[in-house]
């Protein structure tokens, strides 16, 4: 159902995080706008319930739900808007859910607007949870903040994808997650950071592997284009038996700067842990192979960025 | 046509590579061939625009391409496939193929293209590029690259390397076939006799000069001689 009440700007905001203007009827979703929620839809298996102590919702998913879908995304077009936003996810044993987040800041004004969001899940034996989170701005006057905050407790034998995508326009960002991860449970954390202008980012991941044959698998693509700069941390504690393996692929172009900070603790002898991280500019001769190809070595760049952060 | 009119190359460390080279041909099908670090891939480099001679022109159809860029010279219908194929972290096959043809591909004509070069198709067509290739499957790649531009000029640069015999015999097809069906220049740097059997022409290049330069039928059997006096001649 389109929503009533978004002006353009704020659907093609909604668009830019969501890939699309609508939700499907039925589905479960929310809306929060300026600070507001202003449209809400639930199922039979996912509950969505506003907090009444802190802003945010709550967002409850039966045990043995199969395949559903929620969207919680968040949109700020009020210049000066700063809110921080609690959004806690119960994920019941079993249940196969994807939920999609998002925060897209279209800021024409003068003062900054920021949206800090806190994400808790709390994840239950043998759910499957696909988590993915876009940001998004817009706007060239007053900043642009997003710090995103996440923790996640894994459950026995259950598994969560977290995809997060940071392409355009947020001019200081500071992500954080820390996962618990238990026995057979493992968690994979794909992100994709693209900074230019002065942009700041930082990420932080912070992994405690509890669980015997838990796992974790970090991976970030990023680029750092123009004066922006990046600073990449993860710690992955190895607690018991288990796996970790961090991953940092970087491409620095301009003034562009990129810090990776990896730290791995082994702490139990069955722990094995793995960091790569490789941080440079773009190899010249996959410039050359493709400028080979007719394109021009601008077109050659775009198209290596583009297919490094798909 | 191809044409190094008095052509020399010094790397930025002083090594004369290429000495004054000149050659002229407009047969359709030449093979360069000579010893290792004689200076083919130097040669093949040069005609892509790569690296620009530190003295002497280059021509192609009576047009003067030294001064121009490694695109205008892509643009103008010259093809390089490298000896050793670049490898991309999140450009998949049929990107490259896409990026080739000059067109953005269904995959459906990825597979064609692939299959030519004897990749079980559908396997490949999503795959990135990257390291996770077999050295002779992104070697056919490369090539199948090289067939999608379909441009005047298409060079090689040992296309053997690494290729399995199956695949091996099922290229030389495929080269057999472009020279009869297509009205391009097919260059091809090998070491491979039944690469050298197939050309119109042949020139040697030996320690950064042309040792022999003719018939291809002629001269691919004096250079099997042992101890070619061609190979020998550029020392
Ligand atoms: N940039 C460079 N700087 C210094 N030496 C170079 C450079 N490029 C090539 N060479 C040298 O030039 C010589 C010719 O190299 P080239 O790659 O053209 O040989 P090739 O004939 O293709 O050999 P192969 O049969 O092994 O492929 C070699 O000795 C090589 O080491
Ligand atoms: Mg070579």
């Amino acid at each position: 159902m389109p929503f009533k009440g978004l002006d353009a700007e704020q659907i093609d905001l909604l668009k830019a995080i969501t890939g699309r203007t609508e939700f499907d009827e039925g589905s479960a979703y929310n809306l929060r706008l300026n600070g507001q929620g202003v449209a809400r839809s639930v199922t039979e298996n996912i509950n969505i319930v506003p907090k009444t102590d802190a802003p945010g919702i709550d967002i409850y998913i039966k045990a043995g739900t199969k395949n559903e879908t929620v969207h919680i995304p968040v949109l700020l077009s009020q210049s000066g808007l700063k809110e921080t936003v609690f959004n806690d996810f119960h994920i019941g044993d079993d249940a196969v859910v994807t939920i999609v987040a998002g925060c897209g800041i279209n800021n024409h004004g003068h003062g900054d607007s920021e949206h800090s969001g806190i994400h808790s899940f709390y994840i239950g034996k043998n759910a499957k949870v696909k988590y993915v989170e876009k940001h998004y701005g817009v706007g060239n006057a007053g900043k642009k903040v997003m710090n995103p905050t996440t923790y996640c407790e894994l459950g026995e034998g259950s598994y969560m994808e977290m995809d997060t995508v940071q392409i355009s326009g947020v001019d200081d960002t500071s992500r954080k997650t820390t996962a618990v991860v238990g026995r057979d449970a493992k968690i994979v954390v794909k992100e994709k950071i693209l900074t230019d202008g002065d942009q700041k980012a930082r990420t932080e991941f912070s992994v405690d592997l509890n669980g015997e044959n838990s796992g974790a698998h970090l991976v970030s693509r990023s680029v750092a284009k123009e004066n922006s700069s990046q600073l990449f941390v993860s710690d992955i504690r190895g607690n018991a038996p288990s796996n970790g393996h961090s991953e940092c692929d970087a491409i620095v172009m301009d003034n562009g700067r990129v810090v990776a900070e990896p730290r791995l603790s082994a702490n139990n002898i069955d722990a094995a842990l793995i960091h790569e991280a490789a941080i440079g500019k773009i190899a010249g001769e996959q410039i050359i192979k493709l400028m080979t190809l007719g394109l021009t070595e601008k077109e050659a760049e775009e198209q290596i960025i583009n297919g490094f952060l798909k | 046509m191809i044409e190094f009119r008095n052509v020399s190359y010094t790397s930025e460390d002083g090594n004369d590579i290429i000495k004054d080279v000149s050659f002229k041909f407009s047969e359709r099908f030449v093979v360069i061939t000579g010893p290792n670090g004689s200076g083919k891939s130097t040669v093949a480099r040069l005609i892509a625009g790569i690296i620009k001679p530190t003295s002497g022109r280059i021509f192609i159809d009576d047009k003067d391409i030294t001064d121009l860029s490694v695109t205008e010279r892509a643009q103008e219908g010259i093809s390089y496939g490298f000896q050793q194929p670049v490898r991309f972290k999140g450009l998949t096959v049929k990107d490259l193929l896409s990026l080739a043809s000059g067109q953005k591909l269904t995959t459906a004509e990825a597979c064609t293209l692939l299959s030519k070069v004897g990749l079980c198709a559908r396997d490949y067509v999503g795959r990135e590029a990257n390291a996770s290739l077999s050295g002779g499957e992104l070697k056919r790649i490369e090539i199948a690259m090289i067939m999608a531009r379909n441009t005047r000029i298409s060079v090689f640069d040992e296309p053997e390397a690494g290729i399995d015999l199956w695949s091996f015999n099922n290229l030389i097809n495929v080269f057999k076939e472009l020279h009869e069906n297509t009205q391009g220049t097919i260059i091809i740097i090998s070491h491979q006799e039944r690469i050298l059997k197939l050309a119109d022409r042949i020139i040697v290049i030996a320690n950064g000069v042309v040792t022999a330069d003719g018939e291809g039928s002629k001269l691919y059997k004096e250079i099997q001689t042992p101890g070619c006096v061609y190979y020998r001649k550029g020392e």
